[in-house]
């Protein structure tokens, strides 16, 4: 088989694999930060620190019972968490991980797919990631799983579109859509933070309503909504629902990290003497930690902030966001007319 | 020869889908049979080399558009809607009309198998770059005027969803 072909089904599946663990090591680092910032111990009963405590869960939403209730639409209610467990591992695939590995004279990119509307791609797929809640909540045939859709698409669709515009600032001022070239521009100058800190916030804060947590999580919220659009869920189908949020966590903190905070480029990397394939995993644990330090930031915020009210989550949407984001576009505009940017 | 199995794969899905939308009772299986549809036809687009278009397809169509009528037909809730008795009257103009949408289509049908081989050039046309130029360069008094007209549907929608223009 052609070389380029085997490492591009390897990177795939390695992706895949490090999204899941990941994910699955994030639901630990929840608990354990949300004891911390209230003062609790958290699991420490499965292994050392609880850290077993992942595959405990895992174990238990495996082997507890199936259950598909009687008025709801079986094929649909099997495809709703099915397409929202897709929709989320699929972004991984433009996401430079790191610079290029060298083997056998060979270059091999460190990202799965370089399309050059990566961009595009990576929207395209966050928009029809509500379809997985829309289904599964409308099938289970129930009013608490359907107010918690209706409420899930109406804030998705809402968040996305000052998500698209504060993406098009960054559009203008990177002149390209492939994330691989953006990464590739960061390691010449500046993190493209310095240059669109408003859109940063914008994406920011679009990134936390459409990964549906808190304080935007109205689609699941407990207090008024039993369970939200899965409280007809039970067993591993329930566990892919909340997997995938912590899958969308992690990729959305990838995408944060890549656009606006250097990518896999970390400051005086060519100074260090690294080089090749040494320096291209320096820089993937890099992004990785970069990562983390988003992770970080989601788990604080949901364990610091009280949730929204429904007004409050449409009218910060609608009226603040996208006169922002519109706001930004139109700046970015003008600053690069005046300092002679435009080709 | 890929490319080919691939055309007729989507080929396959988008009839299939289309065809599921009309004969489906439910409307929210119509809906989503449709949005198998879009998704068949911007695989189309990539086919095509169109990646622009078929990422901005996905985006619109099925990720907002289709999310919007999937949206109001659950907040309507009308997944029991029985098939209402229709007249005869009814019958006849509906078959009449749908016949000669079909000899229309036909007809472009027929006219269009002359059209031959697309031209050389339009093997990269639909990048990003080449599109911008054609919307931004060749034809921005139209694009402009069209975005014009979007703007007055929007103002015009808002208006007549306030109930009190006073309030």
């Amino acid at each position: 088989m052609d070389p380029i072909i085997l490492y591009k089904i390897i990177l795939a599946v390695v992706v895949f694999a490090v999204s899941l663990g990941v994910a699955a090591y994030m639901t630990w680092g929840e608990r354990k930060l949300a004891a911390i910032l209230q003062d609790r111990v958290g699991p420490d009963r499965a292994g050392p620190l609880g850290l077993l405590q992942p595959i405990a869960d895992g174990l238990k939403m495996i082997f507890k019972e199936e259950f598909i209730p009687a008025q709801s639409n079986k094929w649909l209610f099997i495809l709703g968490p099915s397409f929202f467990m897709l929709t989320a591992c699929m972004t991984g695939a433009v996401v430079p991980w790191g610079s290029g590995l060298e083997i056998g004279g060979l270059y091999y990119p460190m990202q799965v797919t370089d399309i050059n509307i990566g961009l595009l791609y990576l929207l395209g797929v966050v928009s029809i990631g509500v379809y997985g809640i829309m289904i599964g909540g409308w099938a289970s045939n129930n009013k608490y799983a359907m107010l918690g859709a209706l409420r899930a698409s109406s804030q998705m669709i809402s968040y996305e579109i000052a998500m698209g515009l504060s993406l098009i600032a960054l559009v203008m001022t990177t002149g390209t859509l492939s994330l691989a070239e953006i990464a590739r521009q960061q390691d010449e100058g500046l993190a493209y933070v310095v240059y669109q800190p408003l859109g940063f916030l914008i994406f920011l804060i679009c990134a936390f309503a459409e990964t549906n947590r808190a304080p935007f999580d109205l689609p699941e919220s407990e207090s008024e909504l039993v369970g939200g659009f899965h409280t007809e869920y039970s067993s591993m189908k329930l566990g892919f629902f909340l997997f995938a949020e912590y899958i969308n966590m992690f990729i959305s903190s990838a995408v944060m990290a890549t656009l606006y905070f250097g990518g896999y480029n970390f400051p005086f990397q060519h100074e260090l003497g690294l080089e090749g394939n040494t320096l291209a995993i320096v820089q993937a644990v890099v992004l990785l930690l970069k990562i983390f330090i988003f992770i970080f930031i989601f788990m604080w915020v949901r364990w610091t902030l009280p949730r929204f009210r429904y007004d409050q989550l449409m009218n910060l949407g609608w009226k603040v966001l996208l006169p922002l984001a519109l706001a930004n576009i139109f700046i970015t505009g003008l600053v690069m007319y005046f300092t002679g940017k435009l080709a | 020869m890929i490319t080919e199995y691939l055309f007729w794969f989507l080929a396959f899905v988008s009839v299939f889908g289309g065809v599921a939308t009309i004969l489906s009772r439910n409307p929210v299986h119509s809906v989503l049979y449709l949005i198998l549809t879009f998704f068949a036809i911007a695989g189309h687009y990539l086919l095509l080399n169109a990646q622009f278009l078929a990422a901005v397809h996905v985006i619109v169509y099925a990720g907002a558009i289709m999310v919007l009528f999937l949206y109001v037909i659950m907040m309507l809730n009308l997944n029991r809607l029985d098939a209402e008795k229709r007249t005869l009257i009814g019958k006849v103009t509906s078959a009449v009309s749908a016949g000669l949408l079909l000899l229309v289509m036909v007809g472009v049908a027929r006219g269009g198998s002359e059209a031959g081989e697309a031209p050389a050039e339009s093997i990269d046309a639909g990048l990003v770059e080449n599109l911008g130029q054609v919307l931004y360069r060749d034809f921005l008094l139209p694009f402009e005027m069209a975005s014009v007209l979007f703007l007055g549907a929007m103002v015009g929608a808002v208006f007549l969803s306030k109930k009190e223009l006073n309030s």
